[in-house]
């Protein structure tokens, strides 16, 4: 399948690209790993006049971890994150995600800025950041400016995101003492998207949680945190009972579609029996922190 | 419609030809430079049957663009014989009947290249994660991993004899 005609242009740096952007005026899509964008441009569900490939600004390709943040850079890909030693080490939410995130040769050019950019419900690393209440950097004409994650997603693939803005660093926020963090994601087939998955970021205090933050994947049209099971969380030691609770609400407040992966029940059951698991999964982890 | 120059270095070779846009980096292999051992497959980035090196890395080349690979490396499966020697990875095939039909052959080749170039040891696990983006639906994986493990020991062995000659 044959992508329709666009005008092409490799910006050398940032300011060039923005000033592309701007040019279009809502006309152009940014070309990064170009996993979601090229796939729909084929299938012709995507037909932007213009792309601005920004693989040439190298300079937004960094991953490290620096005055208490792990910063991801615009250009990261996927197969970074997957051979970095400081994320399986100390952010282990967000290993969890990226060795499920479609599959190795996607992986090898997806970049988690477009994973979140795209804001696809099924894609993963919405509900990540969300958990880690992460900020995402975005510059346009104006300059730079800091979005926190709870504001970036705003629609059905829709961000805070202007036209003529581009996504340029993710921030997470380092784990502390007693931090502990999960993703859970059941898929159909390596490379599937969710039927349902879950991110749990909490931190212990003694045997208590004292906060958790959590996300869910693809059961709902805009990315959604389960403030429902936070609240069942926070406060409370992490029994059975609890965790059922905290299961139960992610279960309610989440809002499935049906569809070839399943029926609205089946999604918001397996939503339910993921939240609790992948929090049983982020205490245990905590308590080995 | 938007027409570029790209110069590419494909299988050690500078090649220069203007192209539209839009044309994907596996049209280009396979229709500019006549290099059809890539294969193309479900054409939805699902597959992994057209699996070549760009920079090294192993990429789906129905979903590139050959604009993309403008200034860059492109590897594909008709570099690795060399003076009509089938490379390690060609011969595990061969001998560990790692193909039926062959169709997804040159892609799940391409990508155990890239694996082991990164892990030259792998576990079984390792080799059945690294060729999870690639789709076999003849032979059930066990004889294509089975190749993997066999090129990885050919490697390893012509890497010690080179240590021990040097």
């Amino acid at each position: 399948m044959i992508p329709g005609a666009f005008e092409y242009h490799s910006p050398a740096t940032l300011e060039e690209a923005v000033a592309l952007l701007a040019d279009a005026g809502g006309s152009a899509k940014i070309l990064a790993g170009g996993q979601s964008l090229i796939p729909a441009m084929r299938f012709r569900l995507a037909l932007p006049e213009t792309l601005v490939d920004i693989n040439r600004l190298r300079d937004l390709d960094y991953l490290r971890e620096e005055d208490g943040t792990l910063a991801i850079g615009g250009l990261t890909r996927e197969s970074e994150l997957e051979s970095s030693a400081v994320v399986a080490g100390r952010y282990p939410l967000l290993a969890d995600t990226a060795r499920v995130i479609a599959d190795p040769l996607v992986r090898n050019l997806a970049t988690v800025g477009g994973n979140l950019a795209h804001a696809d419900p099924a894609n993963d690393h919405p509900a990540t950041m969300l958990a880690y209440g992460a900020e995402i950097v975005a510059h346009g004409p104006a300059g730079r400016r800091v979005i926190a994650i709870d504001d970036f997603f705003t629609g059905l693939f829709e961000t805070a995101l202007a036209a003529d803005e581009i996504l340029t660093e993710i921030r997470i926020p380092a784990p502390g003492p007693g931090a502990g963090g999960a993703y859970l994601k059941l898929e159909r087939k390596v490379g599937d998207y969710a039927i349902s998955a879950v991110a749990v970021q909490l931190t212990l205090d003694g045997d208590t949680v004292a906060t958790a933050r959590i996300g869910l994947t693809n059961v709902s049209a805009v990315p959604m945190r389960a403030t429902g099971a936070e609240a069942a969380l926070a406060g409370n030691r992490p029994t059975a009972e609890v965790l059922e609770a905290a299961g139960k609400a992610a279960a309610a407040e989440c809002d499935p579609s049906a569809d070839l992966r399943g029926s609205v029940e089946y999604k918001r059951d397996l939503t339910r029996v993921l939240t609790s698991r992948a929090i049983a999964k982020a205490v245990e982890r905590a308590k080995g922190a | 419609m938007s027409r570029h120059t790209i110069t590419v270095t494909v299988n050690g070779e500078q090649v220069s030809r203007e192209v539209e846009a839009r044309l994907l980096l596996v049209h280009f292999l396979r229709e500019e430079l006549s290099l059809t051992g890539t294969h193309i497959g479900c054409d939805t980035t699902s597959c992994g049957a057209c699996t070549a090196l760009l920079d090294g890395r192993a990429v789906k080349s129905c979903t590139v663009f050959a604009v993309q690979a403008d200034g860059g490396t492109v590897e594909t499966i008709e570099a690795l014989a060399a003076d009509g020697n089938l490379h390690p990875l060609q011969e595990g095939f061969w001998e560990k009947h790692g193909l039926q039909c062959g169709y997804c052959t040159p892609g799940m080749i391409m990508s155990a290249k890239h694996l082991l170039e990164r892990n030259p040891s792998p576990s079984e696990e390792e080799i059945r994660w690294g060729i999870s983006g690639n789709l076999c639906r003849c032979t059930g994986y066990n004889k294509i991993v089975e190749a993997i493990q066999y090129a990885a020991g050919k490697l390893a062995e012509a890497d010690s004899s080179e240590e021990a000659t040097s």
